[in-house]
């Protein structure tokens, strides 16, 4: 009967702690998507789910995805905060799901702010 | 075949933006923590957020005192005494719109503020995790949850780089000790089982714990139980050793149930079984779950237990790593010294040593339990204070009561005083004190216990639990007791109190096996530290701490009572008097001394 090789361990550890490694801490990254009710309205849930799906087909295990309440500007919704950690977060509005994808690869993996979507640097407390 | 059915089982595994670990240990399952799974993916269904949020099931968090427990990763958010009505609150506030609920969250004795992160909360702050490495943050029945946290990596290192007697010298140079209680080198137990060519051999697991309070093991083999076949695998590949038996107490069905789970998917993955990831070693374990004699505990009445005769202890030598199981070279350790393997080949014995005392290296798991504010499972380098852990970890005394003692090492160890409170707890330091770091249990006691009590409850315990084979422990122990009882009904003499030190120190010196070699412990240690309650005992016939029934007068102090008629309500008989703005008054034709009044009283009164 085939058993596991080395390899093979070695394969599942770094496939499963793709999915685990969010409870070790360590983040680089964190995004916010707001979902109070006028963000859900607005469509927060399909940026929910595009951020979710580009983590997980690009294997990426530093970013933390968190949800918030409305951030009080409503009409701007849907609306997300992206923070590099150790540099002050920024806050895009009036999103869509290709806009996010936009986001998510230049602000969260390169690193560069998407200034035509950004309302503000700076954002709510959240723990 | 079936590691390939999981291969594929892996690929479809899922990103999920929060994991919430439910503790699915024996304490907060008591507490209702299945039904709160339940709930939880029922209402995560119907918010549409089954996609985003999983349910993880844990083994022990160790917060026992605050279950049922689950944490919110990725923030690490902690939430306690959840209950199934509380979760469609919580799932609309915090995992759909992301507030978490501050009134789920943590908050302590002195401390005002809630405690949202469990990183924050002083009961973990002070704690460090080696052998509990994985609890609460892997779900114990997945075996690829525990494979990312380094799992079986020790294994594959051992088997393909290292020869066993390199194995034996980074254990060595760990400075490991055996967690069972004597604390015995565990390389240097493992060289003398090397050393002896005869086979087949054997590596055995010791998870009878049996001390009154103490659940240490059932915690690992509950929440982690890969790491201790991880580390049994790692020994047999040490010994030249190809079978394994984990005896495991019967009162303990989940951890048996998920020790069985482990073994199939380690079997399943080759893990387990003939030629172990092509290594071309082979290593099966099976679990035997004994019947609950406490004397099984010790390492040949086990051995002889396992092989199906009674369980009494035999005289040693010859060792067991010359002539155990079926008389064949046996290693026998205990659950958290395997628990604690795997990490030690991993990262260097060095590394292991780096913590610790001179004599006693790395961690302790310790059961806190008794009259404490944070009951529950804790583990902390070896050498810290007693006050550590009884005020910052423990939480220190509930209900305005005053520290009084702690007994550490069950049956086998000593009732400590506040003024060892300032001791640094290894297996040396509790030594010298008359102590025993036993398996790990830490009762904590107040003032409101008695001290000659507690050692008659001990006693009692250990002539229950004594096989009967030897002199000393079977009839000594029955004297020790006798004189006890004697003493706890006001007909002591002072001369009971040298009978004792001296039986006390027979039994030690002549008893056949640990147990009896310990069992007078319990009584030297309360006579060294706890004199003069003896002495009250006998000659004042008065029982300080209100506890022996006998010497209870049962009348009330007119002058501390404060006529609240507290004792009344709490009176079964209607023996008690009282009206406003009078002090109560016992009738004693009607008392049936079960001291109800004396603990709903909170001014002493009664005497």
């Amino acid at each position: 009967m085939a058993k596991l090789t080395v390899e093979d361990l070695k394969r599942i550890k770094e496939e499963v702690r793709s999915t685990t490694v969010l409870r070790e801490g360590g983040f680089r990254a964190r995004i916010n998507i707001h979902m109070g009710t006028c963000g859900i309205a607005a469509g927060a849930r399909k940026l929910m789910s595009i951020v979710l799906k580009e983590i997980e087909e690009k294997k990426i295990n530093d970013v933390m995805v968190t949800t918030s309440g409305c951030a009080g500007l409503c009409s701007r919704e849907p609306m997300a905060t992206v923070e590099i950690l150790g540099t002050p977060p920024v806050k895009y509005c009036d999103l869509n799901e290709e806009k996010m994808k936009e986001i998510f690869i230049h602000h969260v993996l390169d690193g560069k702010i998407v200034e035509a979507y950004a309302l503000a640097r700076g954002s709510e407390t959240t723990y | 075949m079936p590691w390939q059915e999981e291969a594929r089982r892996l690929t479809e595994m899922k990103t999920y933006r929060t994991h919430l670990m439910v503790c699915a240990g024996t304490g907060c399952v008591s507490c209702g923590s299945l039904n709160l799974k339940e709930r939880l993916e029922s209402e995560l269904k119907d918010r549409g957020l089954s996609d985003e949020v999983k349910v993880v099931i844990t083994g022990c968090n160790g917060f026992c005192a605050e279950g049922p427990i689950m944490v919110v990763y990725p923030e690490g958010i902690f939430y306690k005494k959840l209950t199934p009505d509380d979760i469609p609150f919580l799932v609309e506030e915090h995992f759909l719109k992301g507030r978490p609920v501050e009134k789920f969250l943590y908050t302590g004795p002195a401390i005002k503020e809630k405690v949202p992160l469990l990183k924050d909360i002083p009961f973990f702050r002070h704690q460090v995790l080696r052998a509990l490495r994985n609890r609460g943050l892997i779900d114990a029945e997945n075996i690829d949850e525990y494979i990312a946290r380094d799992g079986y990596a020790a294994l594959s290192k051992v088997l393909f780089s290292m020869t066993p007697e390199e194995v034996i010298q980074e254990v060595k140079t760990s400075g490991l000790r055996g967690r069972g209680g004597a604390g015995f080198p565990t390389g240097l137990k493992w060289e003398e089982g090397r050393r002896y060519d005869s086979f087949p051999k054997y590596v055995i697991c010791n998870g009878d714990e049996g001390d009154p309070g103490a659940f240490m093991d059932r915690s690992v083999l509950e929440a982690d139980p890969h790491s201790v076949l991880e580390g049994m695998t790692i020994c047999g590949y040490a010994l030249d050793a190809h079978q394994g038996h984990i005896y495991v107490r019967a009162e303990y069905p989940l951890a048996i149930h998920r020790l069985n789970i482990a073994i199939e998917q380690a079997k399943n993955y080759g893990l387990l079984g003939k030629d172990i990831l092509g290594s071309g070693f082979d290593f099966d374990i099976s679990i035997y779950p004994g019947a609950g004699a406490f004397v099984c505990g010790e390492s040949t009445a086990l051995m002889y237990s396992l092989e199906g005769k009674r369980g009494m202890p035999r005289i040693k030598p010859p060792r067991s790593t010359e002539a155990g199981l079926w008389g064949q070279p046996t290693v026998l350790n205990n659950v958290e010294t395997f628990a604690n393997v795997p990490a030690i080949l991993l990262k260097g014995g060095q590394w292991f040593a780096s913590l610790g005392t001179e004599g006693s290296k790395g961690t302790k798991v310790f059961a806190l339990t008794g009259t404490v504010s944070n009951v529950g499972l804790i583990e902390v380098p070896m050498g810290t204070r007693l006050r550590t852990i009884v005020y910052d970890i423990g939480g220190g005394i509930p209900d305005k009561r005053e520290f009084k003692a702690v007994q550490i090492g069950g049956p086998s160890g000593a009732c400590l005083p506040t003024n060892l409170l300032d001791i640094e707890v290894d297996f040396d330091s509790l030594d010298e004190a008359g102590a025993m770091m036993g398996s790990g249990g830490l009762v904590v006691m107040n003032d409101s216990t008695c001290m000659v009590d507690t050692a008659r409850f001990f006693t009692d315990f250990s002539v229950d639990e004594s096989c009967g084979k030897c002199v000393p422990c079977r009839v000594g122990m029955k004297v020790m007791l006798n004189i006890l009882n004697r003493i706890a009904e006001g007909k002591g003499e002072m001369e009971d109190i040298e009978r004792l030190e001296r039986l006390g120190h027979h039994i030690k010196e002549s008893s056949h096996c640990g147990l009896g070699k310990t069992a007078p412990n319990p009584v030297l240690s309360t006579i060294r530290y706890f004199r003069k309650e003896y002495e009250a005992h006998i000659q004042e016939k008065r029982c300080p701490a209100l506890v022996c029934v006998d010497l209870i007068q049962f009348r009330v102090n007119a002058e501390r009572c404060k006529m609240c008629g507290l004792c009344k309500k709490a009176c079964p008989m209607d023996a008690i008097t009282w009206e406003k703005k009078t002090p109560a008054a016992i009738h004693l034709e009607k008392c049936v001394r079960c001291r109800s009044c004396i603990q709903a009283c909170k001014f002493n009164a009664i005497e």
